[in-house]
């Protein structure tokens, strides 16, 4: 960003060169801070400010969405659509009073987040966006969310797949029935698609009139959607076009983005009732595939984590994920020195815990996943499962 | 109407079809020391240089280009054909057309430089083709490449630009300056000694001058240092000097006129001999006015420091010089941190012009008038962060690194001696090499050394396997999903050791026991 200020004062397009790729509207906003290079200080605190305003959204969300689960609740036990036996499974408003509170820490203690907060990495004010965006789904305000969306997907494309969980959020805030012969679905599923493309294109337009000419798009999205630019991170991508035969990276590269938004429908189908654990899980999709990911998008999902812990009993594996992500943090700084600085190493030791690092955070999703559903189970059919015969039973996934 | 009896028909007919208005293309081996060996009388970056303005009539400067190179590239068997968009640059201010004409709209000018290009004889041997009487005649039968490539330095150009045709200037006719300079290590094969002779240098002697020539010279220096006249001499002895003010120092050429009836009188050839009269034992040649050192700096695979060093060593002037830095795109430039200092105070330039690079179409172009103080060294430093390249786009050896080719810096510098200008029809060669607009400054291109950089590389026996690993990265996620998105919890039987039931129910029909 530094960068891209210092093109702007020599009177160059900060687009023109292929360093830059942020999006002009944020940029402007941080030139105040930033552009006193002795004033790191204003930097970071700028950034700091950023984090805490995140973890603040963040806390006002899951408080109000702890009122929505516990009505709901409340509801379906009223309705006796849940089991007799599961009163264990209820969440109670004595375990749920410390959620929001934790997730505000999560967020705030990740060593990932403090990492992110001192590599003065814009993924800072990515993550901002986003907790804005879902404090405002969950408040119920389809029109501030539209504006969230927009400005979060403005700024790195893969937002534009939550789309889906706020709308199937604000629908069931609505009481509209998710049903494709319904008319009053389709109606609010227009209107919220109206507000958030047009809040898209204003902020579009408005770039443009920034900077008079369209070369923020491919600058910004072409590069996200083409990946040219193959520094290691911490993703899947940099060494996979490294290696790759120059005849198919087209089509690869087609099928890794398709990766990303083609996880959205059958989870919508299958998450309909539970919009707020979808949108965790396409956070943490986004963040594992996306073409850029860094340390920041992992952090934004894994303050999440707290609020699911009414399923820690039904982890299959939770260990090895978790050893496998610490392992590989720790490893991760250790490889990079090894190859470039020092010498001794390969690419080949870097991109393998970007592999085992992804791996783990896959784990860790599909088990919570797992976790989910097996819950959801339980709750509408009981713990003690038996057999025809009265024997106790086993529960498979089949 | 074109005469092609003197001028190569090759390029004639080059120049003409592709609407080139100005030609500039230096093939070196080497790199000039200035520190040793004083100001070079035409300098050219290692590996091959190429420049040119084309007319204003030519629409698709680009295409032009392309064919031009590709062309050149067949004439003279140098790989030039490795000039594309990814080496080539627009200077705005460093190169200024050498010939006439107006009007410099510098769209039409295109610049490129490959440090990596090897000169070889097969490269003299076009050059030498290309003069009147090729190498059969005149000076060129001096030109041996065996003795020409047993030196430290080797630099052959070809230079087309138009002029005028006589003083009133009323036709405009092409001229082609073909230069060769090498530096013999004389030092080395002279057991010692600093004598040398053109037998000696060349293995061959003048025998006679080419016909077709209008005018055929030798001019050796032997400009008198610390104003002691008797500390060498030349033999034969010469029949005229001439005295001229070259590059700011006063200096005395002998002249062998080869075309004189009276040179070839008492021998057949011509062998000139300068022997030092008196040892020298600290030869010390003048610290040129300008000169100029370039280096890069940090360590590890991932950011590097490009500095420059320029050096005015002119007691009381100051005066501008324009840098031009042409990085590949892979180093990425932050010009951010582009910091001037000179004498510890910051040194902001009057002009800057700065193009960054486009990953795979464009190198970084980076042009700026710096003004030098008197007797000051000024340091230019920029940090740029290496890419990791796709793995096809890394040469047979990549470990070797990759060259960053020569900064070029050009100023007018101010000369001590007044110069005063000089006929053309008398000394074409100093008029043409050693240009002087007005008596009190001379113009100096000089060259930076070019740097070596390596960059991360990944590991190139893996395509496969690297594309296996990731997809099954891909497909654990995808399968996990599957699973969870389309199956659904159910009661479930445990089979315990089926396997073990049906073994024992063999037994068991063996012994004659009813099943399990």
């Amino acid at each position: 960003v530094v960068e891209g200020l210092a093109l702007l004062d020599l009177g160059v397009s900060p687009y023109s060169g292929a360093v830059f790729h942020e999006v002009r509207l944020p940029s402007g906003s941080c030139s105040i801070p930033l552009l006193c290079p002795q004033s790191l200080c204003l930097c970071l605190a700028f950034l700091q400010i950023t984090d805490v305003l995140t973890a603040v959204a963040l806390y006002l969300a899951i408080q109000d969405f702890n009122k929505v689960v516990f009505k709901k609740q409340k509801l379906l036990i009223e309705l006796d659509k849940y089991a007799p036996d599961v009163a264990e499974l209820i969440q109670t408003p004595m375990e749920m009073h410390y959620i929001p509170l934790k997730v505000a820490l999560f967020y705030l203690l990740n060593p990932y987040t403090v990492m992110s907060c001192v590599a003065k990495s814009t993924c800072a004010i990515n993550n901002t966006v986003i907790a804005f965006f879902i404090l405002a789904t969950i408040k119920g305000s389809a029109f501030l969310s539209a504006v969230f969306l927009a400005l979060a997907t403005y700024q790195s494309l893969y937002p534009l797949t939550l789309f889906a969980p706020a709308l199937l959020y604000l629908l069931q805030r609505q009481f509209i029935p998710v049903k494709l012969k319904s008319k009053s679905f389709w109606l609010y599923t227009l209107q919220y698609a109206a507000l958030y493309l047009c809040n898209l294109v204003v902020i579009i337009c408005l770039s443009f009139f920034l900077l008079n000419s369209w070369d923020f798009i491919p600058s910004v999205y072409g590069f996200i959607l083409s990946v040219p630019d193959l520094t290691p991170n911490i993703g899947l991508f940099w060494y996979f076009f490294a290696e790759m035969f120059e005849h198919f990276s087209l089509f690869f590269v087609c099928v890794f983005q398709i990766n990303v938004f083609f996880y959205t429908i059958p989870l919508a189908i299958k998450l309909k009732e539970h919009p707020v654990f979808f949108m965790f899980v396409q956070i943490a999709i986004i963040s594992i595939f996306k073409s850029y990911p860094t340390v920041g998008d992992v952090a934004l999902y894994m303050a999440f984590l707290p609020l699911w812990s009414h399923l820690c009993r039904f982890l299959r594996n939770i260990f090895i994920p978790s050893c496998m992500l610490i392992v590989c943090s720790i490893l991760f700084p250790v490889l990079w020195y090894l190859w470039i600085y020092a010498g001794s190493a390969n690419s080949n030791f870097y991109y393998a815990i970007t592999l085992a690092f992804n791996i783990g955070q896959i784990q860790l999703i599909s088990d919570y996943f797992y976790a989910f559903l097996r819950r959801e189970y339980y709750l509408s059919h009981g713990l003690r499962l038996t057999r025809q015969d009265g024997t106790e039973a086993m529960l498979v996934l089949k | 109407v074109s005469h092609y009896r003197l001028f190569p028909k090759a390029l004639g007919r080059l120049v003409a079809a592709l609407g080139v208005r100005e030609l500039h293309l230096a093939l070196t081996q080497g790199f000039w020391r200035t520190r040793t060996w004083g100001q070079p009388p035409l300098q050219a970056p290692a590996g091959a240089e190429l420049w040119v303005w084309f007319q204003p009539t030519v629409t698709d400067v680009d295409k032009a280009w392309k064919e031009l190179s590709n062309i050149l590239s067949g004439i003279f068997c140098a790989s030039l054909n490795f000039i594309d968009s990814t080496n080539t640059v627009i200077p705005t201010a460093s190169f200024k057309p050498l010939g006439l004409g107006n009007g410099t709209d510098h769209h039409l000018l295109r610049y490129a430089v490959l440090p990596r290009e090897v000169v070889c004889t097969e490269n003299l041997t076009p050059w030498k083709k290309l003069l009147p009487c090729g190498s059969k005649a005149g000076l060129a039968v001096l030109l041996r490449a065996e003795r020409l490539f047993h030196s430290s330095y080797h630099s052959q150009a070809v230079h087309i630009r138009p002029i005028c045709r006589d003083a009133s200037c009323l036709s405009v006719s092409w001229e082609l300056r073909q230069t060769l300079t090498v530096v013999f290590d004389s030092f080395a094969s002279g057991q010692g000694k600093k004598d040398w002779s053109l037998f000696r240098m060349f293995s061959r002697t003048l025998t006679d001058a080419c016909p077709l020539a209008s005018q055929s010279k030798v001019y050796i220096d032997i400009s008198p240092k610390n104003k002691e006249k008797e500390l060498l001499e030349v033999t034969p002895p010469p029949v005229s000097l001439y005295e001229a003010v070259v590059q700011g120092e006063k200096r005395t050429y002998a002249v062998y006129d080869l075309l004189s009836p009276s040179l070839f009188n008492t021998s057949r050839s011509l062998n000139v001999q300068l022997k030092w009269t008196r040892p020298q034992d600290t030869s010390e040649l003048p610290t040129p006015v300008l000169h100029a050192h370039r280096y890069v700096s940090g360590y590890g695979l991932q950011t590097g420091e490009i500095s420059t060093l320029v050096y005015n060593t002119h007691p009381y002037r100051a005066f501008p010089v324009i840098l031009l830095e042409t990085v590949p795109w892979y180093l990425r430039l932050y010009v951010h941190t582009l910091t001037i200092i000179t004498k510890g105070k910051e040194n902001k330039p009057s002009y800057i012009h700065y193009q960054p690079a486009q990953d795979r179409r464009r190198p970084h172009l980076l042009e700026m008038l710096i003004q030098l103080p008197a007797n000051s060294i000024t340091k230019i430093t920029i940090q740029f962060e290496r890419a990791l390249l796709k793995w096809t786009e890394y040469p047979p050896d990549p470990n070797h690194g990759f060259y960053v080719g020569s900064s070029v810096l050009s100023a007018l510098v101010p000369s001590i001696i007044a110069m005063k200008e000089v006929d053309m029809e008398q000394s074409p060669l100093f008029t043409s090499l050693f240009p002087s607009s007005d008596g009190s400054s001379y113009f100096v291109r000089l060259y930076t050394e070019p740097l070596l950089v390596n960059l991360p590389t990944p590991d190139f026996s893996m395509p496969y396997n690297v594309i296996c690993l990731t997809c099954t990265v891909v497909a654990v996620c995808y399968g996990s999903f599957y699973n969870l998105l389309t199956r659904t919890f159910h009661v479930e039987e445990p089979s315990r050791g089926r396997l073990a039931k049906h073994l024992a129910n063999i037994i068991r029909k063996l012994r004659g026991v009813p099943p399990l």
